[in-house]
């Protein structure tokens, strides 16, 4: 048994590890690096805990980590690349349901914690900090649910709005402040309960509204919210080492949340307000979109035009991932290079439905990450370039952001495709995307339109090059 | 010199009488931790950002500490039981997390 000093200690060590592991993610040289630092202070953490007086429950306990190490592990192995986002949002959902079964066992037993008054009781400062890591630990965990159903398919991706939303959820949000505030001066458990039982209900309501596109905001914030439980868990045990990581991931999650806004050119009120890219501006596209002559191609004639270039950028987005379109493309881009085609490849922020989707699929098919830009970074090359090939994205190559201040996109940051000298788009339709706009790109003189899903494109473009 | 003795002893008096609020430090602890995030986070790389979600999803299942404690008393009661199904979801995540956090990162390769 180690001293209380020692204890605290062995929480620094950890906390520097996972400092370092995050700081490792600053490049892919050091990442695996800090990856195993994380694993080393997450260790050293649980290990330092279990060995405590108060934790005697060894086998039950035992038993507990090896059914969730072997789910856990299994998962990790077996999860196609293809479905991180929902990964990421059902891993955000346990979080948050840990920290609420952690919260209501604290308030049935709060000796076992060390955290009770004489009285046996809580004190006031406890009761406020267990309100907190509740709630925001129940709607991490509901939100998060839902966003999981909505990226796994199992609900529909489009916005759920109805009349008088906002108003329902603001009563909701009042009422469980109410509910807070009376368990803060009572410790009951009706208040309690009640306000557990409107957190979970909250989650639900605020995440419905909210489109496919903006799934990259959403979880980012999910993201930020298990960490912020986890935090105010540690304050209702005064423990540094949940306080720390929990603070770590709460503003990792934060700046993540706002560089997807930025890329977007919206404010995160607005995302959460909900109902973008819905049935509602849908109507006003599809007036223009088919009367409107566009250029349509085969694979041939775009596995032509690009044999005969010096240089192609390659813009990637949902549509690839959808696919599974990532090993074809690399095939794709194989032949290309062995011709003596330069190719890159652009991402753009919120390429996809979570921050980073794009890079992790292109690495998964082995695409070198020194092929593979951001988007300020390649921004400028696009006027040199012979053909930008887009697969599967639209609103983040569309001009309207940048020439028509009427459109809804106006301002948000793009790709300058319409700037290469051809540009081959492969899409499955000429459907709008998630914002409901249709894309000027696909009617300009120099680009071709290859309809097809965008695995069989690139296999059909692959077998005309070889 | 009599009266500095007796100043510095008023000093560490007055110290020891007002000790800080646990909360108070705690919350020193929290603000800090912010800010190292914050420093931290704006230096990773945007390819990595989807391996860094899941490593911070690994990371705050850090509340497996609050789990194991709740979970730790040997008699068994509705406190301890909702512990254990804790100690579990967050074991869930730990390894889950920062095993695709590996895996991911296995795959991005410089060209050779």
């Amino acid at each position: 048994m180690l001293s209380v000093n020692m204890v605290a200690m062995a929480y620094l060590a950890a906390s520097i590890l996972i400092i370092l592991a995050l700081k490792g993610l600053s490049s892919p040289v050091s990442a695996r690096r800090g990856n195993t630092f994380g694993m080393l202070g997450m260790g050293i953490a649980a290990m330092v805990t279990l060995q405590l007086d108060a934790v005697q429950n060894y086998a039950w306990i035992v038993m507990a980590i090896a059914i969730g190490g072997i789910i856990g592990g299994v998962a990790a192995r077996k999860v196609p690349m293809t479905h991180m986002p929902q990964t990421v949002a059902f891993m955000h959902s346990m979080v948050g349901l840990a920290a609420v079964l952690i919260a209501v066992s604290a308030l049935y037993d709060p000796q076992a914690y060390g955290i009770a008054a004489i009285d046996g009781g809580l004190h006031m400062a406890s009761r406020i900090e267990l309100f907190l890591g509740t709630f925001i630990g129940a709607i991490t965990f509901t939100a998060s649910l839902i966003a999981f159903g909505k990226l796994q398919g199992l609900l529909s991706g489009k916005p759920l709005v109805f009349a008088g939303q906002h108003w329902v959820n603001l009563i909701l949000g009042i009422s469980m402040l109410i509910c807070g505030v009376i368990f803060c001066m009572t410790q009951a458990w009706l208040p309690f309960l009640l306000m557990l039982a409107i957190a979970l209900m909250l989650g639900v309501l605020l995440i419905v509204p909210i489109g496919g596109a903006d799934m990259p905001v959403i979880v980012s914030m999910l993201n930020s919210y298990s960490g912020w439980a986890a935090a105010g868990i540690g304050f209702t045990l005064g423990n540094n080492m949940l306080i720390i990581a929990g603070a770590l991931v709460g503003s990792s999650g934060a700046i993540l949340s706002y560089i997807m806004c930025k890329a977007m050119n919206r404010s995160l009120i607005n995302v959460l307000l909900g109902g973008f890219g819905g049935d509602t501006s849908g109507g006003v596209s599809s007036q223009s979109a088919g009367s409107r002559p566009v250029k349509a191609g085969s694979a041939e004639d775009a596995a032509f035009l690009i044999q005969n270039s010096r240089s192609v950028i390659i813009v990637p987005g949902y549509g690839l991932a959808v696919a599974r379109a990532q090993h074809a493309l690399k095939e794709m881009v194989d032949v290309l290079l062995k011709q003596g085609v330069k190719v890159k490849f652009a991402i753009h922020p919120v390429a996809g439905r979570m921050p980073g989707h794009m890079n992790v699929l292109l690495a998964e098919a082995d695409v070198p990450y020194d092929l593979v830009f951001e988007m300020d970074e390649i921004n400028s090359e696009f006027s040199d370039a012979d053909v930008a090939l887009v697969i599967g994205a639209n609103d983040v190559t569309n001009p309207a952001a940048k020439t028509d201040p009427a459109s809804p996109i106006y301002g948000m940051p793009i790709l300058d495709v319409g700037k290469a000298q051809h540009i081959i788009v492969v899409k499955r339709s000429l459907s709008p995307g998630y914002a409901g706009l249709d894309n000027d790109l696909f009617y300009m003189d120099k680009t071709m339109m290859l309809f097809d899903d965008a695995k069989k494109a690139c296999e059909a473009i692959l077998q005309s090059l070889e | 010199m009599n009266h500095a003795q007796e100043l510095a002893q008023n000093a560490t008096q007055t110290a020891h009488a007002a000790s800080v609020d646990p909360f108070v430090f705690s919350f020193t602890v929290f603000v800090l931790a912010i800010i190292v995030g914050y420093h931290v986070v704006w230096n990773v790389t945007p390819a990595l950002h989807t391996p860094l979600m899941s490593v911070t999803n690994a990371i705050s299942s850090i509340i497996i500490v609050g789990a194991l404690l709740a979970a730790g008393p040997v008699e068994m009661n509705l406190a301890t039981v909702l512990g254990l199904i804790a100690v579990g979801l967050a074991s869930v995540n730990i390894f889950g997390g920062f095993m695709v956090t590996q895996r991911m990162l296995a795959m991005f390769k410089k060209r050779q």
